[in-house]
């Protein structure tokens, strides 16, 4: 770089929080000594709107073509500072940041001495960065103003309904040849009772007629290209592949029922699971003229069984199967064996106190003490642990269900490498953020409802489908992305094309093509979330990562150990 | 005389964002490590850590994301390889691979940053600072930065989970030894570079450098294949060679 360095150091007290133990004028001081520094002060709050002032003020006066501030913690207040320096034509990204609060006069509170030695060692090294910073553009693209849903169970319906009326149109992909999902097969619905048909039935007719919304049913996702704003789905429709472009994509993909083969005498007829009870009950065809006592047993293969998570929604779906088994044959015994029972809120505490009302028996037991099913001369016996006697209490039975938990898909696994976005640890997807970025992909433009998410009930499902729909609005809406631009660049001259860094790169971002040198990797800039990995792979460390470049990290590190200032 | 100092790379996302929540919490913990903000703890390069030790850092933190949680999604993974090619690097240029530490801390655990960093630094003060031949920590440098060992360092994984492009996987027993075989080579071969910067003998150089005539002059043999020194000339019926100009590869950053 040819142009004269000039940096500006603003140290803040932040009140007492850094100069009750930092000895500011010290790091002042010590700053004006720093190689390529014009200016040096210090701000009771270099945040608050006096020292935001002096920050625009210095940087006209001195003509400072850097500013490093000295104080609290990039995580907060970086965007603020960086919005100072734009408004005077600085550019955002010649800014740095020095952590001396949080990281320092905050742990070092007793020591403030060496508190003080630090906050001059971490000025230094973030100095040393900042001669060393690229003014960088942010990037923007366009958005393809329509929406990819993949799954059209009711999260999903629900997402491309609320994305439809926002305007936009919506492809919603179903593997199945009919739109519904889960609930096609649900006999009532809790806590109202409804009947499961009729309530999807409304939904199906609003998605059917939309005009914006359009069906593609016997469908899989084949692959998926792109990126937020440019997104490619190929599909394979009845047999036939088809290529959809959208601008954001919502997975909307449902879990499926656990079968717990193997487990509790599972044979699919007398011992079966709620799906496969509410879906006898729909149909009218389970004989209840030899049937006196029905066993549900909960947590079943959940819990550290098979898998390790609570389902969430077995406790209300048993209680209410239980309740109307009991209200329709008030002859039956119906008990449900239970560990830990979840009817939160009013609505169903209500719910399961009239089902305990109708006469449903409820039974505890400790999870390290199952109910066990055995058969006895042609007859179900359940032991059923009595923590107080105990003891194993013996049950007759003549129909057992299981409450399984809901498991994921298992194409999920294969969509989510397609579409680059995590699964968790129970291999439901992941979540940005469970309390920060719910329902966001930490890719941009993927969004995420419904039980593909973790188990869930329909109020929960159609809530989420509603929250996906109306994240994904929003790059609809405004018709452009913006991405930050610290992402990696490629020097094709290094680059041999080995496509390393392709196979680091967790979002596609980076790619081999042919150039008339042979195999180059290119950026696509949008795509890129600046993580690095790429450039300390380069085999030729042909790569350079913006903003946290080989140089300016090399720059810090040395001037962390070495006192005496390399330029 | 002044403090040990440990210099830490901490990822945006977790350690980072631990290490404010230690301050929010006001927990204490020695003053000797000096923080760089890296994204992803993935990004931080062997050639970068080991640099560090070069200029003279008694022991290099890394920081990332617990595994499963990178906000990269997997570049923590790609971390534990590289950190653990650096250490081996460490390991010939005979420091104490304890000194480079690499932990998971996400940004609710300000306790466990704390403690972790209590725990390295009492580790760090009891070796004291760091001390090794400087062309030792030069060849390591180099190393780090040569193709080989970063194909390898970012392979690894691959290699032990799905195999190579032939389906073969490895066990960890055989990538161990051909990582320790390769790493020693490529180490090996930087130093004899480094010492080439004037005409020596495969006798001097192999007295100077420990290492067995053969070993010597299997790499300047090689050495001489890739083009990377000359016959300089011979003396008393011994040849002597001398390196070319480093080329761009090898070179350190600045």
């Amino acid at each position: 770089m040819t142009e004269e360095i000039r940096i500006g150091v603003f140290i803040c007290h932040c009140g007492i929080n850094i100069g009750g133990v930092v000895d500011v004028p010290a790091v002042v001081e010590y700053a004006s000594t720093l190689p390529n520094i014009v200016h040096a002060e210090r701000n009771l709050y270099t945040c608050s709107s006096e020292g935001l002032e002096s920050i625009k003020a210095a940087i006209k006066e001195h003509n400072l073509n850097r500013v490093t501030v000295a104080s609290c913690t990039p995580r907060t207040h970086e965007p603020l500072f960086r919005a100072t320096c734009k408004e005077v034509g600085l550019n955002p990204y010649l800014f740095e940041f020095v952590n001396i609060r949080d990281q320092c006069s905050w742990v070092h509170m007793h020591e403030p001495e060496r508190a003080t030695e630090k906050a001059k060692d971490l000025l230094r090294m973030g100095v040393a960065k900042a001669a060393r910073l690229e003014p960088l553009e942010e990037l923007t693209s366009d958005v393809i103003p329509s929406a990819v849903v993949i799954g059209a169970g009711i999260s999903g319906m629900t997402a491309a309904l609320s994305v439809a009326r926002n305007g936009f149109s919506v492809h919603l992909i179903e593997k199945e040849k009919e739109i519904g999902g889960m609930l096609r097969n649900l006999y009532r619905l809790y806590p109202t009772d409804e009947p499961a048909e009729e309530f999807l039935e409304q939904r199906i007719k609003a998605v059917k007629e939309h005009k914006r919304i359009a069906l593609r049913l016997s469908s899989a996702v084949r692959a998926v290209e792109g990126y937020v704003g440019k997104f490619k789905v190929i599909l394979d429709e009845n047999g036939i592949e088809k290529s959809i472009d959208a601008g954001v994509i919502i997975v909307a993909t449902g879990a499926e029922e656990f079968e717990p083969e193997g487990l509790y005498e599972y044979d699919g007829e007398r011992v079966i699971t709620q799906l496969q009870l509410e879906e006898q009950l729909k149909k009218g065809d389970l004989n209840w003229a030899g049937i006196k006592n029905v066993m549900m047993i909960q947590c079943a293969g959940a819990r550290g069984e098979v898998v390790g998570y609570c389902s969430r929604i077995c406790c209300m779906n048993a209680i209410k199967n239980a309740k109307l088994i009991k209200e329709a044959h008030p002859d039956i015994n119906v008990f449900v064996a239970h560990n830990e029972l979840q009817a939160y809120g009013e609505v169903y505490e209500l719910y399961y106190r009239d089902a305990k009302k109708a006469g449903v028996r409820f039974l505890r037991f400790p999870l390290e003490r199952r109910p066990k099913v055995r058969r006895s001369d042609g007859n179900l016996v359940v032991d059923v642990f009595h923590e107080r006697m105990r003891l194993d209490i013996p049950l007759e039975a003549d129909l057992v269900v299981l409450s399984v938990p809901l498991v994921q898909n298992p194409d999920a696994t294969q969509l989510s490498k397609m579409l680059k976005v995590p699964l968790g640890q129970d291999k439901f997807f992941f979540e940005a953020h469970v309390k920060l970025r719910p329902v966001d992909f930490a890719t941009d433009g993927i969004f995420l409802c419904g039980t593909a998410h973790g188990p869930k009930d329909i109020g929960e499902s159609i809530a989420q489908g509603y929250a996906a729909a109306s994240r994904a609005t929003i790059p609809l809406a405004r018709g452009y992305v913006h991405s930050e631009p610290i992402i990696s660049s490629v020097n094709e001259e290094l680059c041999i094309g080995c496509g390393i860094c392709e196979s680091v790169c967790p979002y596609g971002a980076i790619e081999v093509v042919e150039t008339e040198e042979g195999g180059r990797a290119r950026v696509t800039g949008v795509r890129c979330k600046g993580c690095g990995t790429c450039g300390s792979s380069c085999i030729k460390r042909a790569i350079k990562m913006y903003h946290f470049t080989d140089e300016q990290l090399i720059a810090q590190e040395r001037a962390a150990v070495v006192t005496e200032v390399i330029s | 005389m002044a403090e040990v100092k440990i210099v830490g790379f901490l990822c945006n996302w977790c350690c980072y964002a631990g290490a404010d929540l230690a301050g929010v919490s006001r927990f204490q913990y020695p003053s000797n490590i000096r923080i760089i903000r890296v994204m992803c703890s993935g990004r931080v390069d062997p050639v970068i850590i080991l640099d560090a030790f070069l200029y003279g850092a008694a022991g290099v933190f890394v920081g990332g994301c617990h595994p499963g949680d990178c906000h990269y999604l997997q570049g923590n993974y790609y971390a534990e390889k590289k950190i653990e090619m650096a250490r081996r690097l460490l390991k010939e240029a005979e420091v104490d691979p304890k000194r480079l530490r690499l932990e998971w801390v996400s940004a609710s655990e300000g306790e466990r940053f704390v403690k972790i960093i209590k725990e390295f630094t009492d580790e760090i003060k009891a070796l004291g600072p760091v001390t090794f031949e400087k062309g030792a920590m030069e060849a390591a440098c180099l190393a780090a930065a040569d193709y080989r060992l970063r194909i390898l360092a970012t392979k690894e994984r691959e290699l032990l989970e799905e195999g190579n492009k032939y389906g073969e996987v490895f066990t960890r027993h055989e990538m161990d030894r051909l990582l320790d075989d390769l790493v020693r080579e490529e180490y090996e071969v930087k130093r004899i570079l480094l010492k080439l910067n004037k005409p020596m003998s495969v006798k001097e150089l192999s007295a100077e450098l420990n290492l067995k005539p053969n070993i010597v002059l299997r790499h300047i043999l090689d050495l001489k294949r890739y083009e990377l020194i000359d016959l300089h000339e011979i003396r008393d019926n011994t040849p002597t060679y001398i390196a070319r100009e480093l080329s761009e590869e090898g070179e350190i950053t600045e």
